[in-house]
C-alpha cells in the first residue's frame, strides 16, 4: 500500500465554523446511526411498539367502566376522554428512553470519539432527538390504531395532526431534560431510576386518566399547573372539541420554555463532560 | 489500491508542522495533581512514548491535547493550533485511539468507518471507498459487515486504529493501544502502528511498557504524577537504565551484600550500580551484551559465592524508576517481562 491512501481529504483550510449545511449532514450520518442500532436489536422498538398497545388496552378495559361512569356514560365515553391523554403519557415515556440510551454510549469509548471529531457537538445530540421523535411518532400512531379499534371517534380529523404535533414539541422539551440527564448522571440505571421518579407523579398527578375534580384542592393546585394537564386537554379538545386555545398556548410555552433551557445546558454538559 | 485523495499530505495551517508542544500544562481533579506542569515536544514525523504507571497522568494528558478535557493552566500546541482556544481546527488534524475501543458495538465495521467519513464531511462516495481501503488495510475485510461486537479484541483494536485513520490525521494519539491485549495481538497493533510511523503521523503514544517504547518509540518521556521525571532519546534512557537486567539470587542470603558489593566492583557497566531487592533476596544489575553476562557469573563465581538463581529481564517499568529516580513507580505494576535463564528467581 502506498502512502497516497494516507493523505488528508479534509479541508484543511476550511473556517472552523460549521455550516448549516454540515450541521445537517453531521446529524443525519448520526440519526444513520441510531436507526442501524433498530435493525441490529429489534427488542429496542418494543417500548414503541407495545407500550402503546398494552396501555390503551390496559386502562380502557381496567378503568373505563368505572370512571366512565363517574363521567356520565359508559366504557365508550372513557374511551374518548383517555385516548387523547394517553398521548401526553406517550411524550414522556418515550423521552425517557433518550437518557438512559445517551447515557450507555458514554460507557464505551464512541463518545470519545465524536467529541475529538470536527463536528458541532450539538448534532449528537440533535440525532437522538431525531430519532426519539420518530419513535414518538410510531408509538402514537399504533396507539391511535389501537384508540380507534376499541372505539375512540375523531370528531375534528384535523384536529388529530395537531394534537400529534403538540405532543412531539413537548416530548421535545422532555427529552432535552432527559438528555441532561443522561449527560450528568453515572449509569443508564440512574436515569431511568430519576425518570420514574419524575415521571409517576407527573403522569398520574394530572388530567390524563381521571378528570381532576374529585382530586384533594392541594392536588388540584399540582394538576392544573402540571404542563401534561395542559397537553392532555389540548389533545382532547383538539380531536374531539371543547375549549383548548388557553391550554394549547400554555403547551407551547411550556415547551418553548424547557426546551430554551435544557438544550444549551444538554449541550455544554456533553461538550464540557470530562 | 487506488488513490483516493488529492491533497498533499499534511498540509496544515498555512505549513504548519505536525509537531506537539506543551508548556506547563496543570490539570487538577478536587485535590489530585493528575498534570502538575509537564512539558513536552513532540517533533514532526517522530513517535514520542510516555511512559508512566497507572495514574501517572498519561490519559489526562492525551484527553487534554485531544480537546476532551480543559487544562486549569499551561499552554499545548497541536500542529499550530491552540487546544485551549481552536479546539474545532484541532479536531481536524487530530487522531485518537483509547485504552477501549472507541466504536460503536451495534454496528458492522464497514458502518463505522463510513459514519466516521461522513461526520469529517467526506461525500458518500468518498467514505465509502475509503472505509473500504481501510478496511482492506487493517485486514478487516472479511468482518467488513459483523457488528463490532462479534469482534475479537485485537480486531477492535486495529477497528479503532482504522476509525482514527479515516481523517489522516497528520498527529495520533496512542493511549495504551495495547493495555489488554495477548502477545500476539499487542505484535499485530504495533505492526500497524509502525506502518503508519512509516507514512510520516506525528505519535504521541502512551504506555506502562517499557518493551512497548522500545518497538515504537523514538523519544521518551517518563512521567510519575503529573509530573515529566526523565525524557530523551529512547537509547540514551536505555543506557541509564540498562538494557537489560540480571537479577542474581545468592544461593545463601546472608552473601547478598557481599554479591552486591563484588558486582560494584567490577565496575562492569559504569552506567549503573546494582541495586539490592533484599525482599527477594537478589541484586539487581543492568547489562548491556552477553559478554558482561558471562563476565559478572565468571566474577561472582571467583569470589566463592554460589549462585541460587540468575535471570535476565527486559527493564520493567519499576526499573525505570528505580534508576532514574531511586524509587519505586507510584502505582503498582501488573508487568514484569521476564526471561530466565535457569531457576526460578521472580
Amino acid at each position: 500500500m502506498s502512502a497516497a491512501t494516507l493523505t488528508p481529504p479534509l479541508n484543511l483550510e476550511a473556517d472552523s465554523r460549521i455550516s448549516l449545511r454540515s450541521h445537517i449532514r453531521h446529524t443525519g450520518a448520526l440519526v444513520r446511526r441510531n436507526l442501524l442500532w433498530i435493525r441490529q436489536d429489534p427488542e429496542s422498538m418494543f417500548d414503541a411498539v407495545l407500550m402503546p398497545i398494552v396501555f390503551t388496552l390496559l386502562f380502557v378495559y381496567v378503568f373505563g367502566g368505572s370512571i366512565g361512569q363517574a363521567l356520565g356514560g359508559g366504557q365508550d365515553q372513557y374511551v374518548q376522554y383517555v385516548v387523547p391523554g394517553m398521548m401526553a403519557m406517550m411524550s414522556m415515556n418515550i423521552a425517557m428512553a433518550v437518557g438512559t440510551g445517551f447515557n450507555q454510549d458514554f460507557q464505551n469509548g464512541i463518545m470519545d470519539r465524536f467529541r475529538t471529531l470536527p463536528i458541532g457537538q450539538g448534532s449528537v445530540l440533535f440525532a437522538k432527538i431525531v430519532v426519539e421523535l420518530m419513535r414518538l411518532l410510531i408509538a402514537t400512531t399504533i396507539m391511535m390504531i389501537v384508540g380507534i379499534l376499541v372505539g375512540f371517534d375523531i370528531t375534528n380529523w384535523p384536529g388529530l395532526f395537531a394534537a400529534v404535533g403538540l405532543t412531539a414539541l413537548f416530548g421535545t422539551s422532555i427529552m432535552w431534560i432527559f438528555l441532561v440527564l443522561g449527560v450528568v448522571m453515572k449509569s443508564a440505571q440512574a436515569v431511568q431510576g430519576m425518570g420514574f421518579l419524575v415521571l409517576m407523579p407527573l403522569q398520574f398527578g394530572s388530567s390524563i386518566f381521571a378528570p381532576t375534580q374529585s382530586m384533594p384542592g392541594w392536588l388540584q393546585a399540582f394538576t392544573d399547573y402540571n404542563p401534561l394537564s395542559s397537553l392532555a386537554d389540548s389533545a382532547r379538545g383538539l380531536m374531539v372539541g371543547g375549549p383548548v386555545t388557553h391550554d394549547v398556548w400554555v403547551t407551547v410555552i411550556w415547551s418553548a420554555v424547557l426546551t430554551l433551557v435544557m438544550a444549551p445546558i444538554a449541550i455544554h454538559k456533553f461538550r464540557t463532560k470530562n | 489500491m487506488t488513490r483516493i485523495d488529492k491533497k498533499p499530505p499534511h498540509s496544515g495551517d498555512g505549513g504548519r508542522t505536525a509537531s506537539v508542544t506543551v508548556r506547563g500544562l496543570v490539570k487538577h481533579y478536587g485535590e489530585t495533581k493528575a498534570l502538575d506542569g509537564v512539558d513536552l515536544d513532540v517533533h514532526e514525523g517522530t513517535v514520542m512514548g510516555v511512559l508512566g504507571p497507572n495514574g501517572a497522568g498519561k490519559t489526562t494528558l492525551v484527553r487534554c491535547l485531544s480537546t476532551l478535557i480543559t487544562p486549569d493552566s499551561g499552554t499545548a500546541f497541536v500542529a499550530g493550533y491552540d487546544v485551549a482556544k481552536q479546539p474545532r481546527q484541532l479536531r481536524r488534524v487530530i487522531g485518537l485511539t483509547g485504552q477501549y475501543a472507541a466504536v460503536d458495538e451495534k454496528l458492522s465495521g464497514r458502518e463505522n468507518l463510513y459514519m466516521i467519513g461522513r461526520l469529517l464531511d467526506l461525500s458518500r462516495k468518498e467514505s465509502r471507498s475509503r472505509a473500504d481501503a481501510l478496511l482492506e488495510r487493517f485486514s478487516l475485510t472479511d468482518a467488513a459487515t459483523r457488528p463490532a461486537k462479534t469482534y475479537s479484541g485485537g480486531m477492535r483494536r486495529r477497528l479503532d486504529l482504522a476509525a482514527s485513520m479515516i481523517g489522516s490525521p497528520a498527529v495520533l494519539y496512542l493511549d495504551e493501544p495495547t493495555t489488554g491485549l495477548d502477545p500476539r495481538t499487542r505484535n499485530e497493533v504495533w505492526s500497524e502502528v509502525k506502518r503508519m510511523v512509516g507514512d510520516g503521523v506525528t505519535v504521541l503514544l502512551t504506555t506502562q511498557y517499557m518493551e512497548e517504547a522500545e518497538q515504537l518509540a523514538d523519544e521518551l518521556t517518563v512521567i510519575d504524577r503529573g509530573k515529566v521525571i526523565a525524557g530523551g532519546a529512547i537509547d540514551d534512557l536505555k543506557a541509564k537504565v540498562g538494557g537489560r537486567t540480571l537479577r542474581i539470587r545468592p544461593a545463601d542470603p546472608l552473601e547478598l551484600r557481599p554479591l552486591a558489593a563484588a558486582l560494584d566492583d567490577m565496575g562492569l557497566t559504569g552506567l549503573a550500580t546494582s541495586t539490592v531487592d533484599a525482599e527477594a533476596g537478589a541484586v539487581l544489575v543492568p547489562i548491556l551484551s552477553d559478554e558482561q553476562l558471562t563476565a559478572v557469573v565468571g566474577a561472582v563465581t571467583a569470589r566463592g559465592i554460589t549462585i541460587g538463581s540468575i535471570a535476565t529481564e527486559l527493564p520493567s517499568l519499576d526499573e525505570v524508576f528505580l534508576s532514574i529516580t531511586g524509587q519505586k513507580a507510584s502505582a503498582p505494576q501488573d508487568d514484569t517481562r521476564t526471561s530466565e535463564l535457569e531457576g526460578a528467581a521472580v
